[in-house]
């Protein structure tokens, strides 16, 4: 996506949200607030996934219209991998407050010095490790249903996974035997120990959610948008120069334009080219990709094709 | 990396996107399905260049590997669960649920044609002995395979809005346009045998893109439109709306301060399930039969509204009355609560079902425990005919009594989606077993 080639071509007034015909939005919003409210009714102990990233952002904000600010029956939970980029926690945590919401924050971090997770070698990335911390959490405040932001348009594996996702007591997810999910009548019921995922965004697309933060003027943290960062060139992504991710011998670090398109693990995560500097630039990005969300950005999806499959099972977001 | 594939046809910003339409393509094993929608998200430039590039296998471009996302599926070649897949084109919004073919995974087709506008069954013409009429003597007759038929009397159960078939595969055939004169004779003696209206019949290549998004010229004999040139058209499924007001209450929000729009009192959320809501209605709720008057109506964002079938609304009544979640309100005197229905059950469970077995049957919201009276009949997909049975197994489909630990409003499926479908839940193992449609017999009883 570098800088904004051709998108003059596609109609200057696409910035005005007014002339956009997003009627599918207030449909996708419907779908998602019934979701929300179904998992306040039907579980004794829910939780919603916050990472402070755009489609958790989405999902909350859909919370505020079901249930009104400061009255989202449910805490937020984070897994921190202690690799965060600082715009994001910030936000999350701003965010939080503003909704008046509970805000827990288990970190992969104390499940190393538990002895929990141990890491092959002190560089590895933790971003499959947060699975431990997840299911130790859970375990902790016996949840029984997590509410997530995943997209079935974001990778193979989501695509197949219903909107109440069963995990055994392991906290895993059987894909092969997952319950039929008939019309809207949701089934439920649990055994002791076992947990639902939830996903009420499921049918979100990438410009779904970003034609969403615009017309709703969803704020995000600021990285999702134009800035200037030190990058590195690798295997055909722009990985950012941090303390955790220094350039290599040979590298050469350049300053460049860039937004996240998504937003994780700072070891797993990369930015684009971009000079968007707003959800509109944005919602025209997107209509002009051709590189997927997390074909342009994630270190750790491309490791194999299975990669996202494997990590779900083992209880993974 | 170039943008120059940046097309208008593939942004949502075109055309009524309010209507998406939700369609799912099913069929038997190996028909194409994986392959068609591959052809549908390449040609309509959905699928980007990372995508493309994890499924070329050996220099050749797999489409079905666009939509197999487990592994289980890459390693088998098959589809094991849905794949709902999205795309857009200059003028509509597209949800796919691609199906499994094969029978053991038939819950998981149930699962995409319970949300679906339009079933596409694909049909692959060289599996079918279309060639010979006579052959040893006998009259050869044109079988359909049996997942054609399960997945068509399925979608039609379901009163999936359009059933679409696409022949598939006719470039392979020599004399393909006889071919496909003779499978569309044998799909349209079937559909009348069984009672389904056949939106259209569309002759296509998923493989070679043949009348899939672009028409193919002077080809068997076919004139009309390309197959997603059909799907633009589809309508979405129409609302219940003549039906009498009900609502199943989903959740029950209260309110302890008096000074919200709530005047203190408690909020009833829930899908509107047929017929509409607005202030100065009265309705009776189930079971407790008391009576209210509906004082005000909130939309699903909150915000005063008038509410149709198929929508959100939060309503507030003018006086305290006893309602919990899986509670009904209803149009009073419309409806008479049942103790026992009849009613076609789709089996999806392995465990078969059985006479005396008492399940969770859930409606709406509502959880009560139901006994299988009786089974009536099983269907035989072959002939059509009902046939005794004394077990459903996995993927059979069949009528039974049900008798209800409480009563419930029910009508009959095919008047109303909401109020006449339930599903049964195995108490012991928790899966979901069966799609269960009321039949008309048990509304007025």
């Amino acid at each position: 996506m570098n800088a904004r080639t051709e998108t003059e071509l596609l109609l200057p007034p696409m910035h005005s949200p007014a002339r956009l015909s997003n009627t599918h939005l207030d449909a996708l919003e419907e779908e998602t607030v019934f979701i929300l409210r179904e998992v306040a009714a039907a579980f004794e102990r829910p939780t919603l996934l916050f990472s402070g990233g755009k489609d958790s952002l989405v999902l909350l904000k859909c919370a505020e219209k079901a249930f009104g600010a400061g009255r989202i029956p449910y805490p937020l939970l984070m897994i921190d991998t202690g690799h965060n980029f600082p715009e994001v926690t910030a936000y999350r945590d701003q965010r939080a407050e503003e909704l008046g919401a509970d805000l827990i924050v288990r970190s992969v971090e104390d499940s190393m010095a538990r002895g929990t997770v141990r890491l092959a070698h002190p560089g590895e990335s933790r971003n499959a490790h947060q699975s431990v911390t997840l299911l130790e959490a859970i375990e902790e405040f016996r949840f029984d249903a997590l509410i997530g932001g995943a997209r079935r348009d974001e990778e193979k594996a989501r695509a197949k996974e219903r909107i109440f996702s069963h995990r055994d007591s392991f906290g895993q997810w059987q894909p092969k035997d997952q319950r039929p999910e008939l019309w809207t009548l949701f089934n439920t019921r649990l055994a002791p120990g076992e947990h639902f995922r939830v996903f009420p965004i499921s049918n979100w697309t990438e410009l779904d959610v970003w034609q969403y933060i615009e017309r709703e003027h969803v704020g995000l943290p600021s990285i999702y948008y134009t800035h200037k960062r030190e990058v590195v060139e690798r295997r055909g992504l722009l990985v950012p120069v941090t303390d955790l991710t220094p350039a290599r011998d040979g590298e050469t670090v350049q300053v460049r334009d860039v937004r996240f398109r998504t937003v994780g693990d700072i070891t797993t995560t990369c930015p684009v080219e971009s000079l968007a500097a707003d959800a509109g630039d944005v919602v025209l990005e997107t209509l002009s990709v051709d590189v997927s969300e997390r074909g342009a950005t994630r270190m750790d999806d491309m490791t194999s094709e299975a990669s996202m499959e494997k990590r779900k099972k083992d209880g993974y977001f | 990396m170039s943008t120059t594939t940046a097309t208008l046809d593939n942004t949502a910003l075109h055309g009524d996107t309010g209507t998406a339409l939700r369609f799912i393509t099913c069929g038997s094993v190996d028909d194409g399905k994986s392959t068609l929608i591959g052809r549908l998200l390449v040609d309509s430039k959905t699928v980007l260049q990372d995508q493309l590039a994890g499924v070329q296998r050996g220099g050749e471009t797999d489409l079905a590997l666009l939509t197999d996302g487990l592994s289980a599926e890459r390693e088998q070649g098959i589809t094991i669960d849905v794949a709902y897949r999205y795309f857009s084109t200059a003028r509509r919004k597209f949800i796919i649920g691609d199906a499994p073919g094969h029978e053991q995974y038939t819950r998981n087709m149930v699962t995409a044609a319970s949300a679906a506008d339009a079933a596409v069954v694909l049909v692959d013409a060289t599996k079918l002995a279309w060639a010979a009429e006579v052959e040893d003597g006998t009259v050869v007759k044109r079988e359909l395979l049996p997942q054609t038929r399960r997945h068509t009397l399925l979608a039609h159960l379901l009163r999936v809005q359009s059933i679409v078939f696409a022949v598939n595969k006719l470039d392979a055939i020599d004399d393909a346009g006889l071919a496909f004169e003779r499978i569309s004779t044998a799909l349209n003696a079937f559909a009348e045998a069984a009672g389904v209206q056949v939106a259209a019949i569309v002759p296509i290549s998923a493989l070679k893109g043949w009348n899939v998004a672009t028409r193919h010229a002077d080809w068997v004999g076919y004139e009309g439109p390309s197959l997603l040139e059909l799907l633009e058209e589809l309508p979405v499924t129409v609302q219940d709306e003549a039906v009498p007001f009900a609502f199943p209450v989903q959740w029950v929000e209260k309110f302890s301060s008096s000074a919200d729009t709530s005047q203190g009192r408690r909020v009833f959320w829930g899908r509107v399930a047929s017929g509409h809501v607005e202030p100065g209605q009265r309705v009776t709720v189930l079971p407790s039969n008391q009576t209210a008057t509906v004082a005000q109506v909130l939309s699903h964002t909150r915000q005063p509204k008038v509410v149709h079938a198929g929508h959100s609304a939060g309503i507030v009544l003018d006086r305290e009355v006893d309602v919990s979640r899986g509670d009904w309100l209803l149009a009073p005197g419309a409806f008479e609560p049942v103790r026992e229905i009849t009613a076609t059950v789709a089996w999806l469970d392995d465990e078969p079902l059985v006479a005396g077995r008492v399940y969770w049957a859930l409606q709406g919201h509502r959880w009560v425990k139901a006994k299988v009276a009786r089974i009536v009949d099983r269907v035989n997909i072959t002939t059509l005919e009902s046939e005794p049975a004394t077990q459903l197994e996995a993927n059979s489909i069949g009528d039974v009594v049900l008798s209800l630990q409480q009563p419930l409003a029910v009508l009959p499926f095919t008047q109303s989606r909401a109020l006449g479908s339930l599903v049964l839940v195995d108490t012991a193992s928790h899966k979901t077993s069966a799609a269960v449609l009321v039949q008309p017999a048990a509304a007025k009883a």
